[in-house]
Protein backbone atom coordinates (compact mmCIF):
# COMPACT_ATOMS: atom_id res chain seq x y z
CA UNK A 1 0.00 0.00 0.00
CA UNK A 2 2.94 2.27 0.73
CA UNK A 3 4.55 1.73 -2.18
CA UNK A 4 1.94 1.69 -4.37
CA UNK A 5 0.80 5.47 -2.33
CA UNK A 6 4.31 6.59 -3.08
CA UNK A 7 4.26 5.52 -6.62
CA UNK A 8 0.71 6.92 -6.96
CA UNK A 9 2.41 10.35 -5.95
CA UNK A 10 5.31 9.88 -8.19
CA UNK A 11 2.62 9.62 -11.38
CA UNK A 12 1.05 13.36 -10.44
CA UNK A 13 3.44 14.78 -10.18
CA UNK A 14 5.62 13.57 -13.46
CA UNK A 15 1.92 13.52 -15.02
CA UNK A 16 1.60 16.73 -14.18
CA UNK A 17 4.71 18.13 -16.00
CA UNK A 18 3.67 16.17 -18.93
CA UNK A 19 0.25 17.96 -19.22
CA UNK A 20 1.74 21.33 -19.04
CA UNK A 21 3.32 20.53 -21.80
CA UNK A 22 0.77 18.71 -23.85
CA UNK A 23 -1.16 22.04 -23.26
CA UNK A 24 1.73 24.03 -24.92
CA UNK A 25 1.39 21.48 -28.10
CA UNK A 26 -2.41 21.28 -28.19
CA UNK A 27 -2.96 25.55 -27.74
CA UNK A 28 -0.50 25.20 -30.96
CA UNK A 29 -1.78 22.33 -32.03
CA UNK A 30 -5.30 23.68 -32.22
CA UNK A 31 -4.10 27.14 -34.03
CA UNK A 32 -2.45 25.10 -37.06
CA UNK A 33 -2.93 21.24 -36.52
CA UNK A 34 0.87 20.68 -36.12
CA UNK A 35 2.85 19.01 -33.55
CA UNK A 36 5.55 21.70 -32.54
CA UNK A 37 8.47 19.35 -32.34
CA UNK A 38 10.46 21.85 -30.82
CA UNK A 39 8.17 22.81 -28.24
CA UNK A 40 10.28 21.01 -25.34
CA UNK A 41 13.38 22.63 -26.38
CA UNK A 42 11.63 26.28 -26.69
CA UNK A 43 11.01 25.52 -22.93
CA UNK A 44 14.22 24.29 -21.98
CA UNK A 45 15.73 27.37 -23.65
CA UNK A 46 12.66 29.14 -21.70
CA UNK A 47 13.58 27.73 -18.25
CA UNK A 48 17.60 28.68 -18.83
CA UNK A 49 16.36 32.24 -19.30
CA UNK A 50 15.08 31.86 -16.04
CA UNK A 51 17.61 30.05 -14.69
CA UNK A 52 19.87 32.74 -15.29
CA UNK A 53 16.97 35.58 -13.98
CA UNK A 54 16.93 34.04 -10.66
CA UNK A 55 20.32 32.66 -10.16
CA UNK A 56 22.83 35.84 -11.91
CA UNK A 57 20.34 38.62 -11.41
CA UNK A 58 18.88 37.53 -8.01
CA UNK A 59 15.54 37.71 -8.43
CA UNK A 60 12.70 36.06 -6.87
CA UNK A 61 11.83 32.54 -8.61
CA UNK A 62 8.18 33.06 -9.75
CA UNK A 63 8.64 36.55 -10.47
CA UNK A 64 11.69 34.98 -12.64
CA UNK A 65 9.35 32.57 -13.95
CA UNK A 66 6.88 34.85 -15.09
CA UNK A 67 9.52 36.83 -16.25
CA UNK A 68 10.85 34.36 -18.50
CA UNK A 69 7.29 32.94 -19.62
CA UNK A 70 6.76 36.69 -21.04
CA UNK A 71 9.89 36.38 -23.00
CA UNK A 72 9.16 33.31 -24.20
CA UNK A 73 6.17 34.64 -25.56
CA UNK A 74 7.79 37.69 -27.01
CA UNK A 75 10.54 35.40 -28.65
CA UNK A 76 7.86 32.90 -29.83
CA UNK A 77 6.05 35.33 -31.74
CA UNK A 78 9.31 36.21 -33.54
CA UNK A 79 10.19 32.83 -34.34
CA UNK A 80 6.34 32.44 -35.85
CA UNK A 81 6.62 35.69 -37.61
CA UNK A 82 10.07 34.75 -39.34
CA UNK A 83 10.15 31.07 -39.45
CA UNK A 84 6.79 30.00 -40.12
CA UNK A 85 4.06 32.73 -41.43
CA UNK A 86 5.99 32.72 -45.30
CA UNK A 87 4.97 28.72 -45.51
CA UNK A 88 1.56 27.80 -46.65
CA UNK A 89 -0.36 27.36 -43.46
CA UNK A 90 -2.56 24.13 -45.25
CA UNK A 91 1.21 22.53 -46.19
CA UNK A 92 2.26 20.74 -43.09
CA UNK A 93 5.81 18.90 -44.44
CA UNK A 94 7.97 22.73 -44.43
CA UNK A 95 6.33 23.47 -41.41
CA UNK A 96 7.25 19.99 -39.37
CA UNK A 97 10.49 20.18 -41.16
CA UNK A 98 11.24 24.21 -39.62
CA UNK A 99 10.23 22.90 -36.51
CA UNK A 100 12.74 19.70 -36.23
CA UNK A 101 15.29 22.11 -37.15
CA UNK A 102 14.38 24.23 -34.79
CA UNK A 103 14.25 21.84 -31.96
CA UNK A 104 18.23 20.80 -33.16
CA UNK A 105 19.22 24.57 -33.52
CA UNK A 106 17.61 25.46 -29.62
CA UNK A 107 19.48 22.41 -28.25
CA UNK A 108 23.21 23.64 -30.14
CA UNK A 109 22.56 27.03 -29.53
CA UNK A 110 21.95 26.61 -25.54
CA UNK A 111 24.60 24.04 -25.14
CA UNK A 112 26.66 26.61 -26.79
CA UNK A 113 25.62 29.39 -24.40
CA UNK A 114 25.05 27.06 -21.32
CA UNK A 115 27.36 23.94 -21.97
CA UNK A 116 25.90 20.49 -21.11
CA UNK A 117 26.97 20.22 -17.81
CA UNK A 118 23.74 19.68 -15.40
CA UNK A 119 22.65 22.88 -12.86
CA UNK A 120 20.48 22.77 -10.14
CA UNK A 121 17.59 24.74 -10.43
CA UNK A 122 15.79 26.98 -7.73
CA UNK A 123 12.89 25.47 -6.27
CA UNK A 124 9.44 26.82 -6.40
CA UNK A 125 7.87 25.24 -4.22
CA UNK A 126 8.53 24.97 -0.90
CA UNK A 127 10.80 21.48 0.19
CA UNK A 128 9.64 19.04 2.46
CA UNK A 129 6.05 17.06 2.98
CA UNK A 130 2.61 18.77 2.57
CA UNK A 131 0.75 16.25 4.04
CA UNK A 132 1.44 12.27 5.37
CA UNK A 133 -0.81 9.16 3.82
CA UNK A 134 -1.00 6.16 4.50
CA UNK A 135 2.57 6.59 5.81
CA UNK A 136 3.87 8.00 2.75
CA UNK A 137 4.85 11.80 2.65
CA UNK A 138 3.39 13.76 0.04
CA UNK A 139 5.98 16.54 -1.21
CA UNK A 140 4.77 20.21 -1.52
CA UNK A 141 6.33 20.06 -4.99
CA UNK A 142 3.89 17.06 -6.05
CA UNK A 143 0.57 19.08 -4.76
CA UNK A 144 2.04 22.52 -6.26
CA UNK A 145 2.72 21.05 -9.14
CA UNK A 146 -0.85 19.57 -9.65
CA UNK A 147 -2.33 22.57 -8.60
CA UNK A 148 -0.17 24.75 -11.22
CA UNK A 149 -1.40 22.65 -14.33
CA UNK A 150 -4.73 22.86 -13.09
CA UNK A 151 -4.63 26.83 -12.42
CA UNK A 152 -2.66 27.27 -16.06
CA UNK A 153 -5.88 24.73 -17.89
CA UNK A 154 -8.41 26.81 -16.23
CA UNK A 155 -6.78 30.07 -16.72
CA UNK A 156 -5.96 29.39 -20.83
CA UNK A 157 -9.77 27.86 -20.87
CA UNK A 158 -10.96 31.26 -19.68
CA UNK A 159 -8.65 33.36 -21.94
CA UNK A 160 -9.99 31.62 -24.68
CA UNK A 161 -13.41 31.27 -23.85
CA UNK A 162 -14.15 34.79 -23.08
CA UNK A 163 -11.85 37.41 -24.49
CA UNK A 164 -12.31 38.42 -28.34
CA UNK A 165 -8.40 37.44 -29.36
CA UNK A 166 -9.36 33.84 -27.84
CA UNK A 167 -12.96 34.22 -29.86
CA UNK A 168 -10.19 34.92 -32.97
CA UNK A 169 -7.86 32.36 -32.32
CA UNK A 170 -10.93 29.22 -31.80
CA UNK A 171 -12.29 30.96 -35.15
CA UNK A 172 -9.01 30.45 -36.80
CA UNK A 173 -8.59 26.55 -35.04
CA UNK A 174 -12.02 25.81 -36.69
CA UNK A 175 -11.14 27.07 -40.35
CA UNK A 176 -8.81 29.39 -41.72
CA UNK A 177 -10.21 30.56 -44.62
CA UNK A 178 -13.73 31.35 -43.24
CA UNK A 179 -12.14 33.32 -40.15
CA UNK A 180 -10.75 35.35 -42.67
CA UNK A 181 -13.95 36.13 -44.48
CA UNK A 182 -15.39 37.19 -41.14
CA UNK A 183 -11.75 40.14 -40.92
CA UNK A 184 -10.13 37.92 -38.48
CA UNK A 185 -6.24 38.52 -39.02
CA UNK A 186 -5.08 34.78 -39.54
CA UNK A 187 -1.26 35.63 -39.49
CA UNK A 188 -1.49 37.81 -35.95
CA UNK A 189 -4.09 35.12 -34.39
CA UNK A 190 -1.77 32.23 -34.77
CA UNK A 191 1.39 34.26 -33.47
CA UNK A 192 -0.72 34.77 -30.00
CA UNK A 193 -0.84 30.90 -30.49
CA UNK A 194 2.88 30.49 -30.35
CA UNK A 195 3.45 33.06 -27.93
CA UNK A 196 1.05 31.30 -25.35
CA UNK A 197 2.58 28.32 -25.85
CA UNK A 198 5.52 29.13 -25.18
CA UNK A 199 4.52 30.55 -21.90
CA UNK A 200 2.51 27.55 -21.08
CA UNK A 201 5.98 25.31 -22.21
CA UNK A 202 7.71 27.27 -20.62
CA UNK A 203 6.44 27.25 -17.28
CA UNK A 204 6.23 23.65 -17.85
CA UNK A 205 10.12 23.27 -17.94
CA UNK A 206 10.21 25.15 -15.12
CA UNK A 207 8.12 23.10 -13.05
CA UNK A 208 10.12 20.38 -14.58
CA UNK A 209 13.71 20.42 -13.44
CA UNK A 210 12.25 22.54 -10.31
CA UNK A 211 11.96 19.14 -9.08
CA UNK A 212 14.78 18.71 -6.40
CA UNK A 213 15.69 15.03 -8.16
CA UNK A 214 16.33 16.94 -11.45
CA UNK A 215 18.70 19.52 -12.92
CA UNK A 216 18.73 21.18 -15.85
CA UNK A 217 20.53 20.60 -18.92
CA UNK A 218 19.86 21.46 -22.92
CA UNK A 219 18.72 17.98 -23.61
CA UNK A 220 16.41 17.41 -20.59
CA UNK A 221 13.16 17.85 -22.43
CA UNK A 222 13.66 15.41 -25.14
CA UNK A 223 12.03 12.40 -23.20
CA UNK A 224 9.53 14.84 -21.98
CA UNK A 225 8.05 16.14 -25.21
CA UNK A 226 7.56 11.83 -26.55
CA UNK A 227 6.05 11.81 -23.00
CA UNK A 228 4.04 15.05 -23.68
CA UNK A 229 3.35 14.44 -27.10
CA UNK A 230 2.18 11.24 -25.97
CA UNK A 231 -0.37 12.78 -23.36
CA UNK A 232 -1.70 15.41 -25.95
CA UNK A 233 -2.98 12.72 -28.39
CA UNK A 234 -4.41 10.14 -25.76
CA UNK A 235 -6.79 13.79 -24.98
CA UNK A 236 -7.28 14.11 -28.10
CA UNK A 237 -5.25 16.90 -29.39
CA UNK A 238 -7.09 19.83 -29.56
CA UNK A 239 -8.67 19.38 -25.98
CA UNK A 240 -7.30 21.39 -23.28
CA UNK A 241 -8.70 19.30 -20.64
CA UNK A 242 -8.02 16.28 -22.53
CA UNK A 243 -4.34 17.39 -21.82
CA UNK A 244 -4.40 17.07 -18.45
CA UNK A 245 -5.84 13.69 -18.20
CA UNK A 246 -3.81 12.46 -21.18
CA UNK A 247 -0.60 13.90 -18.72
CA UNK A 248 -1.80 12.06 -15.73
CA UNK A 249 -2.84 9.02 -17.50
CA UNK A 250 1.46 9.17 -19.42
CA UNK A 251 2.15 9.92 -15.80
CA UNK A 252 0.63 6.60 -14.12
CA UNK A 253 1.65 4.57 -17.40
CA UNK A 254 5.24 5.62 -16.40
CA UNK A 255 5.05 5.22 -12.53
CA UNK A 256 2.48 2.93 -11.86
CA UNK A 257 2.00 0.39 -14.73
CA UNK A 258 5.34 0.16 -15.44
CA UNK A 259 6.53 -1.16 -12.20
CA UNK A 260 3.60 -3.06 -11.42
CA UNK A 261 3.77 -5.25 -14.78
CA UNK A 262 7.79 -5.66 -14.52
CA UNK A 263 8.29 -3.88 -17.70
CA UNK A 264 11.74 -2.44 -17.60
CA UNK A 265 12.36 0.65 -16.47
CA UNK A 266 13.87 1.22 -19.87
CA UNK A 267 10.51 0.66 -21.72
CA UNK A 268 8.84 3.42 -20.11
CA UNK A 269 8.73 5.56 -23.43
CA UNK A 270 7.55 2.50 -25.59
CA UNK A 271 4.69 1.61 -22.55
CA UNK A 272 3.35 5.15 -23.03
CA UNK A 273 3.20 4.88 -26.66
CA UNK A 274 1.96 1.67 -27.00
CA UNK A 275 -0.60 2.58 -24.45
CA UNK A 276 -1.04 5.66 -26.90
CA UNK A 277 -2.05 3.78 -29.80
CA UNK A 278 -4.39 1.52 -27.87
CA UNK A 279 -6.25 4.28 -27.18
CA UNK A 280 -6.40 5.46 -30.94
CA UNK A 281 -7.17 2.25 -31.72
CA UNK A 282 -10.54 2.49 -29.62
CA UNK A 283 -10.88 6.37 -30.35
CA UNK A 284 -9.05 7.71 -32.93
CA UNK A 285 -10.03 11.35 -31.83
CA UNK A 286 -8.50 10.50 -28.48
CA UNK A 287 -10.39 10.80 -25.46
CA UNK A 288 -11.78 14.23 -25.74
CA UNK A 289 -10.48 15.17 -29.22
CA UNK A 290 -13.43 16.72 -31.87
CA UNK A 291 -14.22 14.14 -34.26
CA UNK A 292 -14.19 15.02 -37.40
CA UNK A 293 -17.75 15.06 -38.60
CA UNK A 294 -19.07 17.35 -41.58
CA UNK A 295 -22.55 17.07 -42.71
CA UNK A 296 -22.80 18.37 -46.21
CA UNK B 1 -20.76 54.08 -41.94
CA UNK B 2 -24.35 54.48 -41.96
CA UNK B 3 -26.81 51.76 -43.22
CA UNK B 4 -29.41 52.61 -46.10
CA UNK B 5 -31.84 53.42 -43.99
CA UNK B 6 -35.26 52.68 -46.53
CA UNK B 7 -38.83 52.99 -45.38
CA UNK B 8 -39.77 49.40 -44.07
CA UNK B 9 -41.62 48.46 -47.37
CA UNK B 10 -44.85 46.64 -47.38
CA UNK B 11 -44.69 42.95 -47.75
CA UNK B 12 -43.94 42.81 -51.55
CA UNK B 13 -44.44 40.03 -53.83
CA UNK B 14 -41.53 38.20 -54.17
CA UNK B 15 -40.01 39.76 -57.97
CA UNK B 16 -41.62 43.03 -57.75
CA UNK B 17 -39.86 45.37 -55.85
CA UNK B 18 -40.98 48.46 -55.06
CA UNK B 19 -37.72 49.67 -52.82
CA UNK B 20 -35.52 52.68 -54.07
CA UNK B 21 -31.94 51.73 -56.04
CA UNK B 22 -29.26 54.26 -55.41
CA UNK B 23 -25.97 55.07 -56.88
CA UNK B 24 -23.62 52.17 -58.00
CA UNK B 25 -21.58 50.73 -55.11
CA UNK B 26 -19.87 48.31 -56.37
CA UNK B 27 -18.44 48.89 -59.67
CA UNK B 28 -16.26 46.16 -61.86
CA UNK B 29 -13.91 46.66 -64.66
CA UNK B 30 -12.02 44.21 -67.12
CA UNK B 31 -11.95 41.67 -63.88
CA UNK B 32 -9.34 39.29 -64.54
CA UNK B 33 -8.19 36.47 -62.04
CA UNK B 34 -7.49 32.53 -61.44
CA UNK B 35 -5.38 29.83 -60.13
CA UNK B 36 -1.70 29.69 -60.09
CA UNK B 37 -1.34 29.64 -64.03
CA UNK B 38 -4.85 29.21 -64.94
CA UNK B 39 -6.79 32.21 -65.70
CA UNK B 40 -10.53 31.61 -65.22
CA UNK B 41 -11.82 35.22 -65.60
CA UNK B 42 -11.04 36.99 -69.09
CA UNK B 43 -11.85 40.43 -67.95
CA UNK B 44 -15.77 41.80 -67.82
CA UNK B 45 -17.21 44.53 -66.42
CA UNK B 46 -20.20 44.56 -64.18
CA UNK B 47 -21.94 47.20 -61.48
CA UNK B 48 -24.28 46.63 -58.47
CA UNK B 49 -25.58 50.12 -57.42
CA UNK B 50 -27.04 50.48 -53.83
CA UNK B 51 -29.84 48.68 -52.34
CA UNK B 52 -29.68 46.29 -55.23
CA UNK B 53 -29.98 42.62 -55.62
CA UNK B 54 -27.37 41.73 -58.53
CA UNK B 55 -27.67 37.73 -59.56
CA UNK B 56 -25.18 36.41 -61.58
CA UNK B 57 -25.85 33.11 -63.26
CA UNK B 58 -24.15 30.62 -65.05
CA UNK B 59 -23.21 26.76 -65.65
CA UNK B 60 -20.56 24.80 -63.22
CA UNK B 61 -16.90 26.56 -64.54
CA UNK B 62 -17.54 29.67 -65.61
CA UNK B 63 -16.15 31.33 -62.81
CA UNK B 64 -19.43 32.54 -60.52
CA UNK B 65 -17.41 31.32 -57.32
CA UNK B 66 -13.56 32.54 -58.89
CA UNK B 67 -15.76 36.12 -59.53
CA UNK B 68 -16.55 36.39 -55.75
CA UNK B 69 -13.47 35.22 -54.32
CA UNK B 70 -10.92 38.11 -56.14
CA UNK B 71 -14.29 40.33 -54.97
CA UNK B 72 -13.06 39.55 -51.29
CA UNK B 73 -9.41 39.24 -52.06
CA UNK B 74 -8.96 35.67 -51.51
CA UNK B 75 -6.89 35.02 -54.62
CA UNK B 76 -5.24 37.45 -57.19
CA UNK B 77 -6.83 39.39 -59.03
CA UNK B 78 -6.29 42.58 -61.79
CA UNK B 79 -8.36 45.29 -63.33
CA UNK B 80 -10.66 47.77 -61.02
CA UNK B 81 -12.71 46.61 -58.44
CA UNK B 82 -14.38 49.49 -56.76
CA UNK B 83 -16.43 50.04 -53.93
CA UNK B 84 -17.73 53.39 -54.12
CA UNK B 85 -15.10 54.91 -55.50
CA UNK B 86 -12.42 53.03 -53.05
CA UNK B 87 -10.44 50.47 -54.79
CA UNK B 88 -11.06 46.62 -53.82
CA UNK B 89 -8.26 44.83 -55.52
CA UNK B 90 -4.60 44.31 -53.90
CA UNK B 91 -6.21 44.78 -50.70
CA UNK B 92 -6.38 41.85 -48.16
CA UNK B 93 -9.56 39.79 -47.36
CA UNK B 94 -9.60 40.83 -44.13
CA UNK B 95 -9.27 44.70 -45.32
CA UNK B 96 -11.91 44.48 -47.92
CA UNK B 97 -14.67 42.64 -44.78
CA UNK B 98 -13.72 46.03 -42.64
CA UNK B 99 -14.71 47.89 -45.87
CA UNK B 100 -17.69 46.23 -45.58
CA UNK B 101 -18.27 43.40 -47.80
CA UNK B 102 -19.40 40.25 -46.21
CA UNK B 103 -18.74 37.03 -48.43
CA UNK B 104 -20.70 33.55 -47.39
CA UNK B 105 -18.77 31.08 -49.53
CA UNK B 106 -20.40 28.21 -51.04
CA UNK B 107 -20.38 25.22 -48.56
CA UNK B 108 -21.69 27.92 -46.47
CA UNK B 109 -18.17 27.98 -44.65
CA UNK B 110 -19.25 27.39 -40.99
CA UNK B 111 -16.83 26.87 -38.24
CA UNK B 112 -18.14 23.71 -36.78
CA UNK B 113 -16.55 23.50 -33.71
CA UNK B 114 -17.93 27.17 -32.34
CA UNK B 115 -21.44 27.23 -30.74
CA UNK B 116 -23.97 29.66 -33.39
CA UNK B 117 -23.52 31.69 -30.84
CA UNK B 118 -19.67 32.54 -30.76
CA UNK B 119 -20.02 31.92 -34.70
CA UNK B 120 -22.43 35.00 -34.79
CA UNK B 121 -19.73 37.33 -32.80
CA UNK B 122 -17.09 36.26 -35.38
CA UNK B 123 -19.19 38.01 -37.94
CA UNK B 124 -18.84 41.10 -35.36
CA UNK B 125 -15.27 40.52 -35.06
CA UNK B 126 -14.74 43.56 -37.00
CA UNK B 127 -17.26 46.17 -35.05
CA UNK B 128 -16.58 47.97 -32.59
CA UNK B 129 -20.42 49.51 -31.31
CA UNK B 130 -22.27 48.33 -28.63
CA UNK B 131 -25.23 47.14 -30.16
CA UNK B 132 -23.64 43.84 -31.40
CA UNK B 133 -25.90 42.05 -29.01
CA UNK B 134 -29.34 43.51 -30.18
CA UNK B 135 -28.17 42.50 -33.40
CA UNK B 136 -27.79 39.16 -32.82
CA UNK B 137 -31.27 39.54 -31.36
CA UNK B 138 -32.81 40.89 -34.67
CA UNK B 139 -31.48 38.04 -36.43
CA UNK B 140 -32.43 35.45 -34.46
CA UNK B 141 -35.74 36.89 -34.86
CA UNK B 142 -35.23 36.42 -38.58
CA UNK B 143 -33.92 32.79 -38.04
CA UNK B 144 -35.61 31.60 -34.88
CA UNK B 145 -34.16 28.08 -35.43
CA UNK B 146 -30.65 29.86 -34.69
CA UNK B 147 -32.03 30.94 -31.52
CA UNK B 148 -33.34 27.58 -30.83
CA UNK B 149 -30.02 26.34 -31.31
CA UNK B 150 -27.50 28.96 -30.20
CA UNK B 151 -25.59 26.95 -27.56
CA UNK B 152 -25.09 24.10 -30.12
CA UNK B 153 -21.82 23.29 -32.21
CA UNK B 154 -22.40 25.02 -35.46
CA UNK B 155 -20.89 21.69 -37.18
CA UNK B 156 -24.67 19.48 -35.56
CA UNK B 157 -27.22 22.17 -37.82
CA UNK B 158 -28.95 20.77 -40.98
CA UNK B 159 -27.60 22.24 -44.37
CA UNK B 160 -30.46 24.64 -44.03
CA UNK B 161 -29.88 25.78 -40.90
CA UNK B 162 -26.34 26.32 -41.86
CA UNK B 163 -26.58 28.27 -43.97
CA UNK B 164 -28.68 30.66 -42.04
CA UNK B 165 -26.23 30.88 -39.98
CA UNK B 166 -23.47 31.84 -42.54
CA UNK B 167 -25.92 34.74 -43.84
CA UNK B 168 -26.54 35.76 -39.97
CA UNK B 169 -23.19 35.76 -39.48
CA UNK B 170 -21.88 37.84 -42.62
CA UNK B 171 -24.65 40.18 -41.41
CA UNK B 172 -23.63 40.39 -37.80
CA UNK B 173 -20.57 42.35 -39.33
CA UNK B 174 -23.15 45.23 -40.93
CA UNK B 175 -22.38 44.86 -44.50
CA UNK B 176 -22.57 47.46 -47.21
CA UNK B 177 -22.63 44.57 -49.77
CA UNK B 178 -23.41 40.63 -49.12
CA UNK B 179 -21.84 37.84 -51.84
CA UNK B 180 -23.52 35.14 -51.40
CA UNK B 181 -22.12 31.89 -53.19
CA UNK B 182 -24.66 29.14 -54.27
CA UNK B 183 -26.77 29.22 -51.32
CA UNK B 184 -29.23 26.80 -52.82
CA UNK B 185 -26.41 24.30 -53.10
CA UNK B 186 -27.25 21.06 -51.93
CA UNK B 187 -30.66 22.03 -50.42
CA UNK B 188 -33.93 20.38 -50.42
CA UNK B 189 -35.95 22.83 -52.71
CA UNK B 190 -38.37 23.88 -50.03
CA UNK B 191 -35.70 25.25 -47.81
CA UNK B 192 -34.31 27.02 -50.72
CA UNK B 193 -37.63 28.51 -51.66
CA UNK B 194 -37.56 30.23 -47.77
CA UNK B 195 -34.07 30.92 -47.75
CA UNK B 196 -34.29 32.95 -51.03
CA UNK B 197 -37.84 34.64 -49.40
CA UNK B 198 -35.83 35.90 -46.53
CA UNK B 199 -32.80 37.08 -48.58
CA UNK B 200 -35.44 39.26 -50.22
CA UNK B 201 -37.17 40.74 -47.15
CA UNK B 202 -33.84 41.44 -45.80
CA UNK B 203 -32.88 43.46 -48.42
CA UNK B 204 -36.36 45.57 -48.47
CA UNK B 205 -36.02 45.88 -44.70
CA UNK B 206 -32.39 46.77 -44.28
CA UNK B 207 -31.76 47.86 -47.77
CA UNK B 208 -28.40 45.77 -48.13
CA UNK B 209 -27.39 45.37 -51.53
CA UNK B 210 -26.76 41.85 -52.23
CA UNK B 211 -24.63 39.92 -55.03
CA UNK B 212 -25.83 36.09 -55.57
CA UNK B 213 -24.41 33.67 -57.72
CA UNK B 214 -26.37 30.75 -58.55
CA UNK B 215 -27.44 28.19 -60.34
CA UNK B 216 -30.91 27.70 -59.74
CA UNK B 217 -31.72 30.51 -61.77
CA UNK B 218 -35.39 31.14 -61.46
CA UNK B 219 -35.43 31.13 -58.06
CA UNK B 220 -32.55 33.40 -57.62
CA UNK B 221 -33.98 36.13 -61.03
CA UNK B 222 -37.67 36.37 -59.06
CA UNK B 223 -35.89 38.26 -55.87
CA UNK B 224 -32.95 39.97 -57.97
CA UNK B 225 -33.21 43.36 -59.58
CA UNK B 226 -30.82 43.21 -62.38
CA UNK B 227 -28.88 39.61 -63.74
CA UNK B 228 -26.00 38.67 -65.67
CA UNK B 229 -25.03 35.29 -67.55
CA UNK B 230 -21.43 34.62 -67.03
CA UNK B 231 -19.64 31.94 -69.49
CA UNK B 232 -16.33 30.57 -69.83
CA UNK B 233 -15.22 34.02 -67.58
CA UNK B 234 -16.91 36.53 -69.41
CA UNK B 235 -20.33 37.80 -69.71
CA UNK B 236 -22.42 37.22 -72.51
CA UNK B 237 -26.15 38.35 -71.66
CA UNK B 238 -27.10 41.44 -68.89
CA UNK B 239 -30.33 42.79 -67.94
CA UNK B 240 -33.55 43.69 -66.13
CA UNK B 241 -34.65 39.78 -63.72
CA UNK B 242 -37.92 39.92 -65.47
CA UNK B 243 -36.25 40.51 -68.98
CA UNK B 244 -33.97 37.43 -68.20
CA UNK B 245 -36.48 35.61 -67.57
CA UNK B 246 -38.33 35.86 -70.37
CA UNK B 247 -35.35 35.63 -72.22
CA UNK B 248 -35.49 32.27 -74.82
CA UNK B 249 -31.92 31.93 -74.93
CA UNK B 250 -31.42 31.78 -70.51
CA UNK B 251 -34.73 29.79 -70.38
CA UNK B 252 -33.44 27.12 -72.95
CA UNK B 253 -29.92 27.07 -70.82
CA UNK B 254 -30.66 27.72 -67.33
CA UNK B 255 -34.57 27.04 -66.68
CA UNK B 256 -35.24 23.78 -68.09
CA UNK B 257 -38.16 25.25 -70.42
Amino acid sequence: MELFLARLFDAISNGSTYALIALALVIIYKATTLINFAQGEMAMFGSFIVLVLATEQGLPIWIAVILGMLLSAVAAAGIERVLIRPFDPYDHLPLVIVTLGLFLSLTALAGIIWRFDPRAFPRMYPAGTAVTIGGVNLSWYTVGVLATVLIVAGLVTVLLNTTKVGLAFRAVSSNLESSELAGIRVGPTLQFGWALAAAVGTLGACVFVADPIRQLEPTVMVRVLIFAASAAAIGGLDSLWGAVVGGLIIGGVQSLLVPYTFIPNEMSLAAAVVVLMLVLLFRPSGLFGTARVERV
Amino acid sequence: MTDATNEPAPAAEVGTATKTIGDTLLDVKGLQGGYGQIQVLHGFDFTVAEGEVVVILGANGAGKTTTLRALSGMIDASGSVTLEGEELIGKNAADIVRMGVAHVPQGRGTLPELSVEDYLLVGAYVRKDKEVAADMERWFEVYPVLHERRNQRAGSLSGGEQQMLAVARALMSRPRLLLLDEPSLGLAPLIVQDLFERFHHINEETGTTMLVVEQNAQLALSIADRGYVLESGTISIEGPADQLMHDDAIRKAYLGV
